[in-house]
């Protein structure tokens, strides 16, 4: 009997040994990583394939993925052709989740502050300076807005956040575009600079007067108060989920085959105009069969079973369409 | 002369050199390394900008050029700023708490154990601290006064919010102080006390025994524990990032934000894509490490000279 059992037992061991056989590892994005978190462990215990995922931001992600250390890496900031080329030329980019980004303002008495993108570029530039600049109270008619200066605050780590926000205001703004760029890191003309999203939600909270940027959960968890935005059908939307699917909805027919889309600015009557979809980087060409199914499988469930995790954390999960256009993109993985 | 004797006590003293020899040459290989690998990182920005690097004022990601004249200037000067603080404070404290003074050992105990817990206290802590606590002071409060007073001077002029050059340098101030006061302590305890004796025999009070006899000889070790409190405010990195405002320029008003070499490499080195953007970090860090050990090799030089003056 006893025997019996210590046979049983090694040959569970072996099983659970072949279980555990593939493991894949990721590296990369800050901003998805709670939600790639909960997904990997959700995923390993339904199908036994363990997921590392080390969140060490966008660039040090396509670095290492780049270099053939990881399975997958992952980013805020989609890659460029010239990266794509260096990193072997079959990159695919696979869409996870989407999410905002919120204006937030400390300005105690004033809530619900309306801004346009033109607006929002001339105090990031500089150009205004107090809360009760003619452009602001034209936006907002019948507030009291104070005679205060603004205090600007950015990030000073480089983020897809960042990414995101500049992207847009150089969207909205000749004179963004040609004075400052977009990037994930840019030379700001005025500001403080907080680091993470939770320098910039702490250094918003501190001081009064002041306007930041960051990703809609800190500024829901925070209780911050946040500014509608104007899309480009005229209606001020709030950074909420809703408002977030609303976008990739309005964008649906400007997503390219291979999903390297900026998803700042697209249309349609609802979409909040700051947005930004967040990418998984794989290999189209995989070398060992074994891991490449395990990754697709990895994949697969991500957009099947991962996207109603997607709501609870505060990203937008990818519409429909789009999952069914990726899903294709997922089976062409070799 | 074989240089083992097997029999003989020598071989077990020859291997024990040997032994302690190579451990002893792994510290400044590691260093030499850390130099190298630096310098091999950032060979292609120093090849793409030259000496230009040093003095140019611009950081942009976009366009791709990049300087470090802003961030040599904010580590300096907040380091600087955090000795003017700290250094009349730790001595005093150091002077207090020293048997020059002999204060009663109730009170010294329960001060050395404070300096001690301050030097325990993580970095991120300051920072949290610094962004919650000092600087709502210092915008609410004391930077207004200082305005109010000082204005005159350009150091305290403009807008403050408390983020700024000044909050780095108390938060700074703060943390090496538990180096100088601990240090120095030490080093005014060690002048024998025959010396002070003498002094007090000729009927010196307390402020006088410390002056004839004790200031000279601690002199040199003073300056060194200034030194590796220098040496601490220059690399720090969290506490720094969290409160200086991380903003890359020069002004001459310490309530305006400034931004240190290594707060620029944690804040932009897990992001860096391009090869460049990466390389001038690289370049960064070596100008960081090139800046401590020309430094540590001033205070060294001071150190010597003091101590050669004093035997003189």
């Amino acid at each position: 009997m006893l025997k019996r059992i210590t046979l049983l037992f090694f040959a569970l061991m072996l099983f659970a040994g072949m279980a555990w056989a593939v493991d894949l590892n990721g590296a990369g994005a800050t901003f998805p990583a709670p939600i790639y978190s909960k997904w990997f462990d959700q995923f390993e215990k339904e199908t036994g394939t363990r997921v590392n995922y080390q969140a060490i931001g966008s660039g040090g992600g396509i670095r290492q993925f780049t270099a053939g250390v990881v399975d997958f890496g992952a980013t805020d900031a989609f890659m460029t052709q010239k990266e794509m080329e260096s990193a072997g030329g079959d990159v695919l980019h696979i869409p996870t989740v989407m999410g905002s980004v919120a204006i937030v303002y400390n300005l105690s008495g004033v809530a619900g502050i309306k801004l346009d993108g033109d607006t929002l570029a001339g105090i990031y530039l500089g150009d205004i300076r107090k809360w009760n600049d003619e452009k602001i109270s034209a936006l907002n008619p019948g507030k009291n807005l104070p005679d205060k200066d603004i205090t600007v605050v950015h990030r000073s780590d480089a983020s897809g956040t960042t990414s995101i926000f500049t992207n847009y205001l150089a969207k909205v703004s000749t004179g963004w575009a040609s004075k400052v760029g977009a990037d994930k890191s840019v030379s700001w003309p005025v500001g403080i600079g907080g680091k993470g999203n939770f320098g910039v939600a702490g250094s918003v909270k501190q001081i009064t007067g002041s306007i930041g940027y960051v990703e809609l959960a800190y500024a829901l968890e925070n209780q911050m108060t946040y500014a509608s935005i104007k899309n480009r059908s005229g209606n001020f939307v709030e950074p909420d989920i809703s408002a977030t699917s609303a976008a990739a909805e309005g964008g649906l027919k400007k997503i390219p085959s291979d999903f390297r889309i900026d998803m700042t600015n697209m249309p349609g009557a609802k979409s909040y105009p700051i947005v930004g979809m967040t990418w998984l980087l794989v290999h189209k060409n995989q070398k060992d069969s074994v891991k490449g199914q395990a990754l697709k499988d990895m994949l697969k469930w991500c957009m099947d079973k991962g996207q109603k995790y997607a709501e609870g954390l505060h990203y937008a999960p990818l519409p429909d369409k789009i999952i069914a256009k990726v899903k294709s993109a997922i089976d062409s993985i070799e | 002369m074989p240089l083992i004797r097997l029999n003989s006590n020598i071989s077990g003293d020859a291997i024990f050199r040997a032994t302690t020899y190579v451990f002893a040459l792994i510290i400044p290989l590691l260093l030499l390394a850390l130099f190298f690998s630096l310098l091999r990182g950032a060979l292609p920005a120093i090849m793409h900008f030259g000496p230009k690097f040093l003095i140019d004022m611009s950081w942009d990601p976009v366009r791709e050029t990049y300087g470090a004249l802003p961030f040599i200037y904010g580590t300096v000067a907040s380091s600087v700023l955090a000795l003017v603080v700290a250094v009349p404070l730790g001595l005093g404290c150091a002077i207090y708490l020293s048997n020059a003074v002999s204060p009663p050992s109730n009170i010294k105990g329960i001060i050395s154990q404070m300096i001690e817990l301050l030097a325990a206290i993580p970095s991120i802590i300051y920072g949290l601290w610094g962004i919650f606590v000092l600087g709502p002071f210092l915008a609410g409060f004391f930077e207004p006064l200082l305005s109010a007073t000082l204005g005159f001077l350009p150091l305290f002029q403009g807008a403050s919010n408390g983020l700024g050059m000044m909050s780095a340098g108390i938060i700074l101030a703060i943390m090496i102080l538990p180096t100088i006061a601990a240090v120095s302590r030490e080093v005014i305890d060690a002048v024998p006390t025959v010396l002070k004796e003498s002094a007090i025999s000729i009927g010196t009070t307390k402020w006088e025994t410390f002056m004839l006899a004790v200031w000279g000889p601690s002199k040199a070790g003073i300056i060194g524990a200034v030194i590796l409190g220098l040496g601490r405010a220059l690399g720090e990195t969290m506490a720094v990032t969290m409160v200086i405002g991380n903003r890359p320029s020069i002004s001459a008003s310490l309530f305006a934000p400034a931004y240190t070499l290594a707060s620029v490499i944690a804040n932009e080195f897990a992001e860096a894509t391009s090869d460049l953007s990466l390389s001038a970090l690289i370049e960064l860090g070596l100008v960081l490490l090139i800046l401590t050990v020309a430094v540590n090799g001033l205070a060294r030089i001071l150190v010597w000279k003091t101590t050669s003056k004093a035997t003189l």
